[in-house]
């Protein structure tokens, strides 16, 4: 009994490394969705789409020949493409963010299918090449291998923690702040709000293009679905880090390179979690609708807080247009 | 080049036009302004003032008309591209400033106001050491509290913020909407009082929108009144300091007819 307890927890044991190294690798799609939903305070559902477009470009790339350095490089490319159609379709043509991001993400749906000519495309390392991700390194005999691929993945994730957190205390990030706490503020501050939101969404959807590129390699494939519900994903781990370690990273001096941080380690709890759920042979298909509860949960909880607790005395008076008069009039 | 620092030619604006809710906002504004003018503006609810002050910011194009500031017509520029001219003050407290930023980013942004952003970083060193200078000017002992969030400070603290970020650069125009309307009245006399000063000090051309027809005659230089979309009255120099509220009221009664009885501008005195 305790023997069989004990084999059956030693086989979550094996799964941990694996969970980890997957939170690492959508630890970059939970940055760029901190991004755009903290940051620029925009709900982009693009990254479902744009995280299986920079899969299927790297997959294609590798099965081509080419470099996967050079693929992870152009799939962050295209992944700012993509970012970039929502914004245009945003901020020129005046469709609201949501529905932009849906558009594009339906649309690169059709364009991943394309691009991979089938559903699925498995990829494999190339005659004297490397896949940059696999879950081959994970169960890797070779010590220094498993070592390696961990010791690279934590790495590149601090160097593009610290790359974001350098932006956005730039010029440029800090007006992209500005725009997403207040856009009214912003233009009077001159600062081109459009520019900012298509500048944003270009990066986060880069991330997560990026993202998506390791994924692929990791799991050796690229798959039309596996970008299906990645918003969930990305939120969830966003909220994990802020529930488990906000009040921890508020106190630091380089507070947003910690809350940067903890999202990553919000990535791989929620992936330790995936792993315990199917390790208590509860239905994993049940896995997205728990994301979407718990997500649903904690989103629900400041504005929840806000309506119970008395409201902050300092309020406009009879405000004479009322915001969304405004808003509508700047469309006509 | 023209010799005024804001010139209004003929300024028409008519909101949801074609629908039931068609309203004529502004119907032929005229105004002048020299260098150097702080004019304060009253008139009833829907006289257009907002509207006037909206306009001249660019939030929305106008129907006709043109506006030249200092000698530039921004008729047709975006509201962003307008800002280099401007500072604004709004009647919300919570619209001038970004609350999840601090003070001191807040006025960095204000001292990049219209220049190209850049990827250097947004706050130096030096900068912080003026901001508290001239925070310490304002009298509030916001000084020692350079990195808290805006959000954290009183309606009227974040008006002071507010005031002090639009006179940043020494704007050609300082647009103040009714800034100090939802303030209580000890806090509104404070921040009307930073508001004389940073004019006179940084000798700004103003315009202040207000429903409180004494302040409207004891601050500034000059005062018009607005009704239906136009200036209706406009006076300057002794002639406007020998005003009395009751002048006022009943200019206001002659443009009116007589209906402005339940009317914010009598309420304010
Ligand atoms: N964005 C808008 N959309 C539709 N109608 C508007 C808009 N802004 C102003 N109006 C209308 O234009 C008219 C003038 O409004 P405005 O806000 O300029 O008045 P005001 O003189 O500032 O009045 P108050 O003293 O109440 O602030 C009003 O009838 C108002 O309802
Ligand atoms: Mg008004």
């Amino acid at each position: 009994m305790l023997l069989t307890a004990t084999i059956k927890f030693g086989s979550l044991l094996n799964a941990l490394p694996g969970s980890v190294a997957q939170g690492l690798i959508w630890g970059i799609l939970a940055i760029g969705v901190y991004m755009t939903f903290r940051l620029l305070d925009f709900a982009d559902l693009t990254v479902d789409g744009s995280f299986a477009t920079g899969a299927a470009v790297a997959v294609m790339l590798i099965r081509a020949g080419v470099s996967p350095w050079i693929a992870i490089v152009v799939a962050f490319a295209v992944g700012g493409l993509c970012g970039m159609v929502t914004g245009l379709l945003h901020t020129t043509l005046g469709i609201p963010g949501i529905l932009a991001s849906i558009l594009t993400q339906i649309s690169l749906y059709s364009i991943n299918l394309t691009i991979m000519g089938k559903a699925n495309q498995p990829v494999v390392a190339q005659e004297g090449k490397y896949l940059l991700a696999s879950l081959g390194y994970v169960n890797n005999k070779d010590a220094f291998v498993k070592t390696l691929f961990f010791v690279g993945l934590i790495v590149g994730l601090i160097v593009l923690i610290s790359v974001t957190y350098w932006f956005f205390g730039t010029e440029i990030g800090q007006a992209i702040r500005a725009t997403g706490c207040n856009e009214n503020m912003s233009r009077a501050q001159g600062i081109n709000v459009n520019f900012m939101k298509v500048v944003t969404l270009m990066i986060s959807n880069a991330f997560f293009g990026l993202s998506g590129a390791l994924y692929a390699q990791y799991q050796g494939a690229a798959d039309v679905q596996m970008g299906r519900g990645a918003i969930v994903i990305g939120l969830a781990a966003v909220i994990i880090g802020e529930v488990l370690f906000g009040s921890f990273c508020a106190k630091q001096k380089m507070a947003f390179w910690y809350t940067l941080v903890s999202v990553v380690i919000g990535s791989i709890l929620y992936f330790i979690v995936y792993a315990t759920v199917i390790w208590l042979r509860l239905p994993s298909e049940l896995m997205k609708m728990f994301s979407a509860i718990i997500v649903a949960i904690f989103l629900a909880i400041p504005y929840l807080k806000a309506k119970y607790t008395k409201a902050p005395p300092v309020k406009a008076a009879a405000a004479p247009v009322p915001e969304k008069a405004q808003e509508e009039a700047k469309k006509e | 080049m023209s010799e005024y620092m804001l010139e209004l030619r003929d300024i028409h604006k008519v909101f949801n036009r074609g629908t039931i809710n068609e309203k004529t906002a502004l119907c032929g504004l005229n105004l002048n302004l020299n260098a150097g003018d702080f004019v304060t503006i009253i008139g009833g609810n829907g006289a257009g003032k907002s509207t006037m002050l909206n306009a001249i910011a660019g939030v929305w194009p106008v129907d006709g008309g043109q506006i030249v500031i200092g000698g530039n017509d921004v008729t047709k520029l975006p509201e962003h591209k307008r800002a280099v001219f401007l500072g604004r003050v709004f009647q919300d407290p919570m619209t001038g400033t970004a609350a999840t930023m601090s003070i001191e980013e807040n006025l960095a942004l204000a001292s990049r106001r219209g220049k190209h952003k850049t990827l250097r970083w947004g706050v130096t060193k030096q900068e912080k050491e003026l901001y508290r200078q001239k925070l310490s000017e304002l009298d509030l002992g916001l000084e020692d509290r350079l990195s808290s969030k805006v959000g954290l400070l009183s309606g009227g603290q974040r008006q002071a913020i507010t005031l002090l970020m639009a006179a940043f650069q020494n704007p050609d125009l300082l647009l103040l909407d009714e800034h100090t309307a939802a303030l209580d009245p000890k806090t509104a006399a404070k921040v009307l009082e930073i508001s004389d000063k940073i004019v006179e000090k940084n000798k700004l051309t103003a315009l202040m929108v207000t429903h409180n027809m004494k302040d409207a005659i004891t601050h500034g230089n000059r005062l018009i009144m607005m009704h239906e979309g136009h200036v209706i009255y406009d006076v300057s120099g002794e002639e406007k300091k020998a005003l009395h509220v009751s002048d006022l009221l009943k200019r206001f009664e002659e443009a009116s007819g007589g209906h402005f009885a339940n009317d914010r501008m009598m309420l304010a005195n």
